[in-house]
């Protein structure tokens, strides 16, 4: 008897079309950026590379703790200003969904022409471009993506938490503080990673609002690969540093989350 | 006069103009465990949010102590609430949960201070770790969970997390105990126990205890006072005994316990007639003729032989059902207009036997019918259409277009049909009783008319049905003059 192949149109066959397209542009990029790391101009294997980057002879480390410094900072501030405006936006939901949507509205534009436009205004502005101007920037881009996560989580918060913790003495403060933040703490955590893995690796921001004078990890990268620079193997070690950056930074926030679950379930 | 803890006077509520509370007045007790009993929207649970704080009155006024509580916000309330989905707080343990409210507490420290002006100022401190400890576990011993407070509260059972609300409530020691629904989601079994510790408790705390069902046998065994509401009114106060032995009106009875509810109308003062009957009863003061509803508890009947002279009258049985402590008996008087009467007694009967049935003078409970007859405003819509409850009703009249008139129509010409779209209006079915021969519906209409309907067919509470009205059957008179009104 032969044995005829017949294709079955299973479930797994949906995912074919997307695994190709993981293999082809995920997968294969990364194996290339990771041999690139071990090459020199002439192809051939060698260490220099990653000397080159770790004695921060290109200025590579520099630029990194500048990146990691900023990325902070701006995480901070995002979550300083973003937290009371979810708040707000949550707690007067049912009118609220035209101002969530002002929110997210900067997101349907193209960053690069968001950031162009900016300087335009600071320009027209008379304001100097500098480290200041890059915060805000970096803010400004990034503010929504620690929005929607906290505004998500308070939205679902039961309301009945609320009112139990009135119902025992609590007042309007007491209730903010032992109830709604401590219950909002998932939506800061997953703001907190949707804004600071993208804010450390983010390019052209810092460069187009600094005027070509402050330069981020991204940024680095982006040059290293440039046709004029041509330094691929540098290039790729950086990708390398930012990506086990990336899986870390992963890594310690569901480390804190699996905390929250698991002092939840003991 | 003094010993009223909550005094409820005229209070209404509404949301977006839908009233869900009716002037409502109530007073409880101190030391007093009142349930508030009706179906769902009733209204009860409204109530309680009044009481706790959460929900303020459109108008009217809630008294504690005798201080006007109206607008006062929940945390400065002496009162604490039990929550129907018990409402712990997740990122805290058992322990945590509990001391909650002690946390906040402030108790004045023992230290008088003088101020500048010489006025003596009472200094207020936040309570120790150690008085905290101390309280919560004396809360847990007394909920039984001695050794949970470490404990996440995701991980006890239901009736664990039940005992936590109550001793989360109970810590603060509060005048009066708030608790809504809070064996809805219980297992039978645990309910029957925790409604036992929930009376020792209230025995043995001596607080206000002011408890929301809609579980009639829960509020006949657990409660001092018994308020049964219905759309946002109050039907009857009074205790267990009471409302169970003399229900104010057929809904009461309905509600509370079986009951056959039978329409009669009052001959003369201690005589009633149904359907064509004529009992001895101990009520009077009812108009000659007056139509009115008999209520007979099915315990209250006793089965006879035909020719006992104590035979009021003459039954067929339907059936006879065996019950544990008694036999559930059905049975179809004999008469023109022939009814279903439900029996409990302890004789069995076998089905197609002729049985002679007994009931007391006194346990015909009598009452006057709420509505007689269906009253709306209308407008004449055009030639031979009637506008009212947001519908056109085709009708019979010579009235031009454009008159304000006033329309009547008896119970049992409304008819009622399974599919909305064929009856001129929808309406949900808000009530439904079982009068012996026929159904007795109210249904309203999504813009709240209530109609009152006779209906042989059976329909369910919150069914959606089609209304539909013949048009000859429509009494449609002008309004003459609107100073009459």
């Amino acid at each position: 008897m032969k044995r005829k192949f017949r294709f079955r149109l299973t479930r797994r066959a949906f995912a074919y079309p997307y695994m190709i397209f993981l293999l082809l542009f995920v997968v294969v990029p990364l194996v290339i950026i990771l041999i690139n790391a071990f090459l020199d101009e002439n192809s051939k294997l060698t260490f220099a590379n990653f000397v080159e980057f770790f004695s921060d002879a290109g200025g590579g480390l520099t630029v990194l703790g500048n990146s990691l410094i900023i990325g902070l900072v701006t995480t901070l501030i995002c979550l300083v200003i973003g937290y009371p405006c979810a708040y707000f936006l949550a707690k007067y939901h049912a009118s609220s969904r035209v101002f969530v949507l002002m929110f997210i509205l900067p997101m349907w534009v193209n960053f690069l022409i968001r950031t162009l436009s900016t300087k335009a205004i600071f320009m027209a502005l008379n304001v100097k471009l500098g480290m200041g101007t890059v915060m805000f920037g970096m803010v400004y881009n990034y503010l929504p993506y620690m929005i929607l996560p906290l505004h998500t989580t308070l939205v679902s918060i039961d309301h009945s938490y609320i009112e139990a913790a009135e119902d025992l003495g609590a007042d309007k403060m007491a209730v903010f503080l032992k109830t709604i933040l401590p219950l909002s703490l998932p939506g800061i955590v997953s703001g907190i990673t949707m804004t600071f893995i993208p804010a450390i690796s983010t390019f052209a921001i810092s460069e187009i609002l600094s005027g070509s004078k402050i330069f981020l990890f991204g940024d680095a990268i982006n040059m290293h690969f440039s046709k004029t620079t041509n330094s691929f193997g540098v290039g790729s070690v950086m990708s390398l540093v930012m990506l086990v950056l990336v899986v870390v930074a992963n890594v310690i926030v569901n480390l804190t989350s699996k905390d929250e679950e698991a002092t939840s379930v003991l | 006069m003094d010993d009223k803890i909550i005094e409820i006077k005229n209070v209404n509520k509404s949301y977006s103009d839908k009233p869900v509370v009716k002037n409502i007045s109530l007073s409880i007790r101190r030391g007093e465990f009142v349930t508030l009993l009706g179906p769902s929207g009733c209204g009860k649970t409204t109530t309680l949010r009044m009481i706790a704080g959460f929900e303020q009155p459109t108008s009217g006024t809630i008294l504690f102590n005798g201080e006007d509580i109206t607008t006062l916000p929940p945390h400065k309330r002496n009162i604490n609430t039990v929550f129907q989905k018990y409402a712990l707080f997740p990122h805290l343990n058992v322990f945590g949960n509990i001391a909650f409210g002690l946390k906040m507490k402030t108790v004045p420290d023992g230290e008088p201070k003088t101020d500048k002006r010489g006025n003596t100022i009472q200094k207020m401190r936040h309570l120790t770790k150690a008085e905290i400890t101390e309280k919560v576990n004396n809360a847990l011993k007394m909920v039984d969970l001695e050794d949970y407070g470490h404990r996440a509260v995701n991980s006890l059972s239901g009736g664990q997390q039940q005992r936590v609300a109550i001793a989360r409530a109970l810590v603060n020691e509060p005048q009066v105990l708030l608790l809504d629904e809070p064996l809805g989601a219980l297992d039978l079994k645990m309910r029957k126990d925790m409604q036992l510790e929930l009376m020792q408790m209230h025995r043995q705390l001596g607080i206000t205890f002011v408890y929301v069902t809609h579980d009639q046998e829960e509020a006949l065994t657990m409660s001092d006072t018994i308020v049964v509401m219905k759309d946002g009114e109050i039907q009857q106060i009074g205790t267990p005994t009471k409302v169970y032995d003399e229900p104010a009106n057929a809904f009461v009875a309905d509600f509370i316990g079986e009951s056959n509810i039978l329409s009669g109308t009052m001959v003369k003062d201690y005589c009633v007639d149904i359907s064509g009957h004529k009992f001895e009863c101990v009520d009077k003061g009812f108009k000659h003729n007056e139509p009115i509803d008999v209520i007979v508890r099915p315990e209250d009947i006793k089965i006879v032989a035909v020719n006992d002279k104590q035979c009021l009258i003459e039954a067929d049985v339907l059936s006879c059902v065996f019950k544990g402590d008694h036999y559930q008996v059905t049975a179809l008087t004999h008469g023109d207009e022939r009814n279903e009467i439900v029996i409990h007694d302890n004789v069995e009967v076998k089905v197609g036997d002729v049985v002679g049935l007994y009931i007391k003078p006194f346990d015909f409970h009598i009452m006057h019918k709420s509505r007689l007859i269906n009253e709306l405003d209308g407008e004449i819509w055009e030639e031979n259409v009637v506008y009212m409850c947001e519908g056109k009703f085709p009708c019979v009249t010579q009235l031009a277009e454009g008159t304000k008139v006033h329309v009547k129509v008896d119970f049992d010409d409304v008819e009622l049909v399974d599919d909305e779209e064929d009856g001129t209006i929808g309406a949900t079915i808000i009530s439904a009783i079982y009068k012996g021969s026929y159904w007795q519906y109210i249904v309203r209409t999504d813009d709240y008319y209530n109609f009152f309907v006779d209906n042989d067919y059976e329909w369910s509470i919150g069914d959606r049905v089609g209304i539909k009205i013949a048009p000859d059957k429509l009494c449609i008179e002008e309004v003459k003059d609107e100073k009459e009104v």
